[in-house]
């Protein structure tokens, strides 16, 4: 990849030629560029300008700046942190343990199982399913209180017409997360298994490794990128979930399902509050960004390993 | 090349390492099974209940054995899946055309003959997938509004086909780097151009990873829910949005609710079944091949 970087000055004589060349390049990139920058950055820049106004839709004429009147409310806000704090929890909750179960289906899955093909496709159906039809099927045929299955196949423990979503609404949607995740997580572990060189984990079985040491010395170490990277895809796509939670709980009760984005939504859609909304919106996108730039650097790091192989 | 390698090694086990080697195949051949199909099982429920009658799908015990039935498909036809899925389908299809219209030359200017500061271009357009989407409906909202495209379905082509390019450029840029490098510069002496050297060099050799592109950005502007939640209303309705009338519709609905989701997972489900190996590259970005 170094070798393309450094081929990317161009060789021309002149400097006007070099400006055409460069141009040239940059050509094919533009369309793109200028697409991306209409449709998705100018909005963002608009909201940043919104969060120093005072504006509800509902009042025509209420539009006035107030600076940072509405971060100070932000600040102020607990719904937010109660809201940031659901996020976190999600997020990170379900793409762990997303991780984990992932991890254990890709190790089954790299033995000699018999019909080992027909096993997987099974395995990724979950992620397949439409997220609004997988939150809508959960909340009913699983989990209701008097016909869900999930009631049913707990009977013989002694559980008993329990509302999850009502009683558990965390856990059902961070259930149905890790359902639809475990199957992302386990491809992507299954793609670092198929990669190990086998040379290896011969010769450590070859010198009389236990087939659990030579799993920790070997195979963990050579897994852990693919980790870190299942880790970071899988939060950056569970971070955003909003499917689930408006179908399953409305965010509910109380706030108890509430994250980021659905606060975001309540106070933009059921408020008209566009000036706070806005600003909440701006606070959500600093947030992110830190967390995400820091995430992000490993990523490419891993993106760079990939590559170099 | 794991299956081949254990083989080649099976032959020199002792016997009796052999006899319990194939019981432990059993084991985890039976252990992998169950797995699957309790992870498969929420999925193979719905597509039975959508055959059920309703009073067969509300039953404390549930109920496996039932006469079939396709009342349910016929109800949601009647109920209006046709519309949504046209919707959905003009929406998929235009959106993916007009991101690969986009990220092809994006990758290529990223990859082959990269610009200066090709780096933060790529960081440019993942970045803008970081930001939660939530945080700009509001303009977007207004914007549309003022344009009188609400409940418009090409509005949904414009936002999916913004949602997916991020994804799109980094996957095309995975596959494009991909490309022998020999053949390009055997081309460039042959005195090709730009253009000649993108559709007539490069685009067979990446036809695949276009391919696998097209599939990543097909499921999720089909699945996708919080712009036509906000932007459509009944003219525009895409499937996910037609399946929100089933929270509020009164009534045990089970069966017939069943059936929807079946149809509405359906494309995506066989899509991502056919093309397993591209799903894996196309949802880590291109950074696992």
């Amino acid at each position: 990849m170094t070798a393309i970087a450094e081929r990317a000055v161009p060789a021309g004589t002149g400097r006007g030629s070099a400006r055409r060349e460069g141009w040239r390049r940059r050509g094919p990139l533009m369309p793109a560029l200028i697409f991306t920058i209409v449709v998705t950055q100018v909005p963002f820049l608009l909201t940043l300008y919104y969060s120093f106004q005072s504006w509800n839709l509902l009042r025509p004429g209420s539009f006035h700046f107030v600076g940072l009147g509405n971060y100070a409310a932000v600040i102020r806000d607990a719904e937010f942190r109660d809201a940031l704090l659901v996020t976190v929890i999600m997020t990170l909750g379900s793409a762990v343990i997303a991780l984990v179960l992932g991890t254990l289906l890709a190790l089954l899955l790299e033995r000699k199982v018999l019909g080992r093909g027909v096993v997987r496709t099974l395995l990724i159906s979950p992620f397949l399913i439409m997220p609004a039809a997988a939150g809508l099927l959960w909340k009913t045929t699983m989990f209701d209180p008097v016909y869900g299955l999930v009631n049913f196949v707990l009977q013989p423990f002694g559980v008993h017409g329990v509302d999850f979503v009502a009683r558990f609404p965390l856990a059902s949607v961070m259930t149905v997360m890790v359902w639809r995740w475990t199957p992302f997580m386990m491809l992507i572990m299954l793609a670092g298994l198929q990669s190990q060189p086998t040379d290896v984990l011969e010769a450590a079985r070859v010198d009389g490794a236990r087939p659990f040491a030579a799993f920790r010395e070997v195979t963990l170490p050579h897994l852990r990128p693919y980790m870190e990277l299942g880790l970071l895809l899988g939060a950056i796509y569970i971070v955003g979930t909003f499917d689930e939670i408006y179908i399953m709980t409305q965010g509910g009760p109380g706030t108890s399902t509430t994250n980021l984005p659905f606060y975001l939504y309540q106070r933009t859609f059921q408020g008209y509050d566009i000036g706070q909304a806005a600003s909440l919106g701006v606070a959500t996108v600093i947030i992110t960004f830190i967390v995400m730039t820091i995430a992000l650097r490993t990523v490419f790091r891993l993106f760079t390993e990939t590559e170099g192989r | 090349m794991t299956a081949a390698q254990a083989e080649t090694a099976a032959p020199a086990a002792p016997a009796v390492r052999k006899r319990s080697g194939a019981a432990a195949r059993t084991g985890w051949t039976i252990l992998a099974w169950l797995v699957g199909l309790v992870f498969f099982f929420p999925v193979l429920w719905m597509v039975l209940t959508s055959f059920k009658q309703e009073r067969d799908a509300y039953t404390t015990t549930p109920r496996v054995v039932f006469t079939p039935t396709l009342d349910q498909y016929r109800a949601v036809f009647s109920g209006g899946i046709g519309t949504a899925a046209a919707n959905s389908a003009i929406a998929t299809v235009f959106s993916t055309l007009l991101v690969l219209l986009l990220a092809v030359p994006a990758a290529y200017a990223l990859s082959i003959r990269p610009v200066k500061r090709w780096r933060d271009g790529l960081f440019f357009f993942i970045g803008t997938k970081m930001l939660p989407i939530v945080a700009a409906i509001v303009p977007i909202f207004l914007a549309i509004r003022n344009l009188g495209a609400l409940d418009n379905v090409w509005s949904m082509v414009v936002l999916y086909a913004a949602m997916n390019l991020p994804i799109a450029v980094w996957m095309l840029r995975s596959f494009f780097l991909e490309v022998p490098r020999e053949t390009l510069e055997a081309a460039r002496l042959d005195g090709a151009g730009v253009r000649q050297e993108l559709t007539e060099v490069m685009l067979p050799v990446v036809a695949p990873g276009v391919a696998a592109t097209a599939l990543i950005c097909v499921i999720f502007s089909w699945n996708e829910f919080f712009f036509a939640l906000n932007l459509t209303a009944t003219r525009a309705a895409t499937v996910p949005f037609f399946l929100v009338g089933f929270i509020t519709s009164e009534g045990p609905y089970w069966a017939q609710l069943a059936a929807a989701t079946t149809l509405a997972s359906l494309p995506v489900l066989l899509a991502g079944w056919i093309a397993q190996k591209q799903l894996v590259r196309g949802l880590s970005m291109g950074a696992i091949k």
